[in-house]
């Protein structure tokens, strides 16, 4: 065997052509050395320093973890099918409209605000919802990587932008017809770009993904995600909304 | 100590237990990985806020994403390279903005340093010569192109093998395995007269 190269030393190193590198080591003195003097520097770069963790790690990694997680609430199991939470946003808001106009019918002193709050609570959970999932779908775009092979295969998100455009047409309809203009004006602009998306090839070229990322951060529309999942958090929080 | 393969495959119990509604599941899955997620980006930013940033966000990402995590692969593996993807844009954005990663680290180490030699502890030259070479380790690793510093830590660090850093940056196993090589080269050439200069 000729000289060991220096890729095999290193795939020696690693645990890989053990055999065949070992016996030659064995027998070329050459090889050996440079072996040795490969194997001082990988030895020393284990001496970067991690530094320790408590005992109580987990636990803490854990409880931060946990408390940034999206809500687990009765609509969590459509957390996966924008469209079915859509639809079912529809029947809770009949059942709540249904509901309090039956208990105005009985006699009870219930005001049409009361009406609109329940119907409010029940859009911004909901609401909530579908804007983690779209500011999940979206940053992943707009963090991709450079396309590798000269394409980027994005048929994942956009079968996930096909989806949440729908249940996006059907909040914005339904905080319109609530009164909720600035929900419904929010919910048109990010329409426009979920369908930017969808309205993409599978696989897009390295201009058409820069294309799609300036029309994500251009629009600053991550950023408006976030401000706006935090109000709705806060109306939420304020409503003091019961689990639904 | 469990094995790779129960722990494989209760983590994928784990993952169905998530998917089926269980939240409580997915503590298993975040006690079980986020020290060995906190070495990873550790290596990769070379800064303690930032892995802990890392950590955070790993977790995060992973839960909103466990729908496209397949079980046929391995789920820490996918966790390492949300991790690693997260750590190296990081990286990428802090060196946009002009900060170095190491600047606190080695801040901290001149400082262990100092200490040490003054408490009389293991012989100061061999201190000052470790913490040379732990200075000129992290110079070299942020030195590294990201591909490069990804698939060192992968193989070096996380013992992981060629297929399984191929996947976790999308590259083939020869082009993974070529990455390995050039940031080999580049430690060497940046390590080997000092380790030298002490054998």
């Amino acid at each position: 065997m000729k000289h060991a190269t220096e890729e095999q030393l290193v795939l020696y190193y690693y645990g890989e052509q053990a055999d065949e590198i070992q016996r030659h080591l064995e027998s070329c003195e050459a090889c050996r050395g440079s072996y040795q003097a490969l194997q001082r520097v990988l030895n020393s770069v284990d001496s970067f320093p991690v530094p320790e963790r408590g005992a109580d790690y987990e636990t803490r990694v854990w409880r931060e973890v946990e408390r940034r997680l999206p809500r687990r609430r009765a609509l969590a199991w459509l957390a996966w099918k924008p469209l079915a939470a859509a639809a079912a946003l529809g029947g809770l808001m009949a059942v709540a409209f249904f509901a309090g106009r039956s208990w105005r019918e009985s006699g009870a002193k219930a005001s049409a605000a009361a009406d609109l709050e329940v119907r409010e609570r029940v859009l911004m959970v909901a609401v909530g919802d579908h804007l983690e999932r779209t500011q999940t779908v979206l940053a992943e775009l707009a963090n991709s990587g450079d396309p590798k092979n000269g394409a980027l295969d994005i048929s994942y998100e956009q079968r996930a932008a096909e989806d949440l455009v729908e249940a996006n047409r059907l909040y914005r309809e339904t905080a319109a017809s609530a009164g909720d203009d600035r929900t419904a004006n929010f919910l048109d602009e990010l329409e426009r770009v979920l369908l930017d998306v969808a309205h993409n090839p599978s696989q897009v070229s390295p201009g058409q993904l820069q294309d799609l990322r300036q029309e994500i951060e251009g629009r600053g529309i991550l950023f408006k995600v976030k401000i706006f999942s935090s109000e709705v958090e806060e109306r939420e929080a304020a409503q003091n909304a019961p689990v639904l | 100590m469990q094995s790779k393969g129960s722990m494989e495959e209760s983590d994928s119990v784990a993952v169905a237990r998530v998917r089926a509604g269980d939240g409580n599941a997915y503590r298993v899955l975040v006690e079980r990985h986020s020290r060995a997620v906190f070495r990873l980006a550790y290596r990769m930013t070379g800064n303690e806020q930032d892995s802990e940033d890392v950590v955070q966000e790993t977790f995060l990402r992973a839960y909103k994403q466990l729908h496209r995590w397949e079980a046929r692969s391995s789920f820490s593996t996918w966790l390492y390279r949300i991790a690693a993807n997260y750590s190296l844009d990081l990286v990428r954005r802090r060196q946009r903005h002009g900060e170095v990663a190491m600047t606190e680290s080695a801040g901290e180490r001149e400082t262990d340093v100092v200490h040490a030699l003054a408490s009389h502890a293991p012989g100061p030259d061999r201190l000052l010569f470790s913490d040379r070479v732990q200075q000129r380790v992290a110079a070299t690793l942020d030195g590294l192109s990201r591909q490069e510093r990804t698939a060192f830590v992968l193989r070096h660090f996380e013992g992981q093998s060629i297929e399984e850093i191929a996947g976790a940056l999308g590259l083939s196993g020869n082009a993974a395995k070529h990455s390995i090589f050039r940031a080999v080269q580049k430690l060497r050439r940046a390590l080997e007269p000092l380790v030298n200069s002490q054998s």
